[in-house]
């Protein structure tokens, strides 16, 4: 049994490091031009803030709707610091102090705000990131409306590859611990997790506290990725970005949100070209995948080879939802 | 002193549109419990149909402001038929995202039809152009229109939910929905009329703001849309009067701290009142707290 996991854990290794090395190579003889490396950027920051929100929202059953405030509070700290200090390491310290500060203030803001429930939570979170903005907005040091400018790109590549796959790593472990089933647990419900012995509250911190750190480093990646930040970006639509991400490859599956940012970032490199009906398009299909498929592409299911094998079953679902009416 | 009174007139004839606005989401929340994203944008519809009833077809704002509550009582009711009603019993989160959708939707359908420029509105003519000064307060015909049709259609809407049959369903289904199905309400148009009456609020809201600040884009519904539910929620969310008092609240003290602090925060205020409105109170001014049963 043990032989057999190590295996497995071997073969994710090699999986990773293929993917790593690939773009690495394709990189390196410029044959990735760079649109494309732009859009693979946007997918790996956009598979940390949805696999975090995903720990928050889909694991642990807190609908928040704020995810883009933390993400600007890292994109913010990184800027800043790179500016005053445009430096490699000034670079990484920027990048996790923007995560400290992250988790810092989803602490701060955790504790009272997450003995809400439900809408309650999710309003909370979606004024504390309207805050945020606002705050940015008027800050002399953010430069308000205008936003920052930063003329070195720290981020590559190698960066982006470590810091997704240790956010997917990370969490995936977390989930798996027994922390992660806790927090499980009080998604399904919460009464009885309390019953069983559970701090809830506790655990419901820590995820949020977690995917506050997550966000904030995608917030730095971001940051020094894309050169230009400014408080509009991280408004209301990003966060609802986020959620739609999460929601759309399933509540609850990591590898969901993986492929969730992937079609999502396709859907709309394919739709670059009409700008005019490219958000209708995109509002349309969010709609009707939502009629269609509420529980999202993965449901609360992770991808793995043995799905492949099952495929007629997942046929045979299909007929049945077809067939089922209400 | 006069200023500090010129500040609550103000206050008040922002906060009637408010109040309008968040009588729709009050209502929707009440009945299936749903952030209704869309009502925002339903009001942005019904400020574009008023300016084009106004400068394309040249009537008076009354005709027009009837015109766009009828136009956006049938928008609502096509939204719950197509968008909602088919997740009745799905999660609620795939419910909000498909409400996000059709917010989309509605924005950057109307973007494309319209264009994304700002338009200013009609101005207005004969005694709506006057103000009067009283004892040092200058209140503007405007102001007085505004909160007169406000109190109007807040009295019809009381009298609807309070002594018509349909009132008396949608009480009972947002009371308790299966129990209100077993004693024979018929529980979908029940919703729909919910979804009408919020719409029709809100499309006369829109006309209103459109008066209000004299110009009208296709994102204009979003960041009113949020406060009118800053609003709901501070009055309680699911009650009616609580609606009203919220939003009058709302409008009065972003008024305040446009006048006396910095305008530039007046959102970020708002949005802090309710996080400790939330923390303090979360079930609102008149809410009652429900003890959670196993």
């Amino acid at each position: 049994m043990k032989k057999l996991t190590e295996i497995k854990g071997i073969k994710k290794f090699v999986a990773l490091l293929l993917t790593f090395v690939i773009v690495q190579l394709l990189l390196s003889f410029n044959i990735l031009n760079d649109y494309i490396m732009a859009t693979i950027a946007t997918i790996c920051i956009n598979i940390i803030l949805a696999v975090s929100l995903n720990l928050i929202t889909g694991f642990t059953g807190q609908f928040s709707l704020g995810h883009a405030g933390f993400m600007s509070i890292g994109a913010y700290t990184c800027a800043i610091i790179i500016m005053r200090y445009p430096s490699l390491p000034g670079f990484i310290i920027g990048l996790f102090l923007g995560a400290i500060l992250a988790a810092l203030l989803g602490f701060v803001v955790g504790l009272p705000t997450l003995r809400l429930r439900g809408d309650y939570l999710a309003i909370a979170t979606l004024g504390l990131a309207e805050i945020i903005r606002i705050i940015f907005l008027n800050l002399e040091i953010t430069n308000g409306a205008a936003g920052l400018f930063i003329e070195v790109q720290y981020t590559n590549w190698l960066w982006l590859f470590i810091f997704t796959a240790g956010t997917v790593i990370l969490i995936t472990n977390f989930i798996n611990s027994s922390h992660g089933r806790a927090c499980i647990s009080i998604r399904e419900d919460e009464i009885a997790a309390e019953a069983m012995g559970i701090n809830t509250t506790k655990y419901k911190v820590v995820a949020f506290v977690f995917g506050a750190f997550c966000a904030g480093i995608a917030g730095a990646l971001y940051s020094s990725y894309f050169y230009y930040i400014k408080p509009d970006l991280f408004g209301f639509l990003k966060s609802i970005d986020i959620l739609v991400i999460v929601v759309l490859g399933g509540l609850g599956s990591i590898s969901g949100s993986i492929l969730a940012a992937f079609v999502l970032a396709v859907i709309s490199s394919l739709l670059q070209s009409f700008p005019e009906v490219r958000m209708v398009i995109y509002s349309v299909l969010l709609i009707v995948i939502m009629l269609f498929r509420p529980q999202g592409i993965m449901g609360s299911k992770e991808l793995s080879l043995s799905m492949f094998n099952k495929l007629g079953s997942i046929g045979s679902i299909f007929g049945r939802r077809n067939g089922g009416g209400r | 002193m006069e200023q500090f009174l010129q500040q609550i007139v103000n206050g008040i004839s922002l906060g009637s549109i408010y109040a309008l606005i968040a009588l729709g989401y009050t209502m929707v929340y009440g009945i299936i419990k749903l952030i209704n994203f869309a009502h925002g944008d339903i009001y942005m519809l019904g400020a574009y149909i008023g300016y084009f009833c106004m400068t394309s077809f040249g009537l008076g704002i009354l005709p027009s402001l009837l015109i766009a509550m009828t136009v956006c009582t049938f928008l609502g009711i096509a939204i719950e038929r197509i968008a909602y009603k088919p997740l009745r019993n799905a999660a609620r989160i795939a419910v909000l995202i498909t409400a996000i959708g059709v917010s989309l939707f509605l924005e950057y359908g109307t973007m494309f039809f319209v264009k994304a420029d700002v338009r200013s509105y009609p101005p207005l003519k004969g005694i709506l152009t006057r103000s009067f000064n009283i004892g040092g307060i200058v209140v503007t015909a405007q102001q007085i229109l505004i909160v007169c049709i406000t109190i109007i259609l807040m009295a019809f809407l009381q009298f609807i939910v309070k002594r018509t049959r349909t009132g008396k369903a949608m009480r009972a289904v947002s009371l308790d929905r299966d129990a209100a199905e077993l004693m024979g309400i018929n529980v979908d148009n029940t919703i729909s009329f919910t979804f009408a009456l919020g719409s029709a609020l809100a499309g006369a809201a829109g006309i209103l703001v459109g008066i209000y600040y004299n110009s009208i884009n296709p994102l204009m519904g979003i960041l009113p849309g949020l406060k009118a539910f800053v609003a709901a929620v501070f009055g309680g969310i699911g009650i009616i009067p609580g609606a009203m008092i919220g939003g009058y609240f709302i409008g009065t003290i972003e008024v305040m701290v446009a006048g006396y602090g910095n305008s530039m925060y007046k959102d970020a205020v708002v949005f802090a009142i309710l996080i400790l409105i939330l923390i303090v109170k979360p079930s609102g001014l008149l809410g009652k707290e429900t003890k959670e049963k196993v």
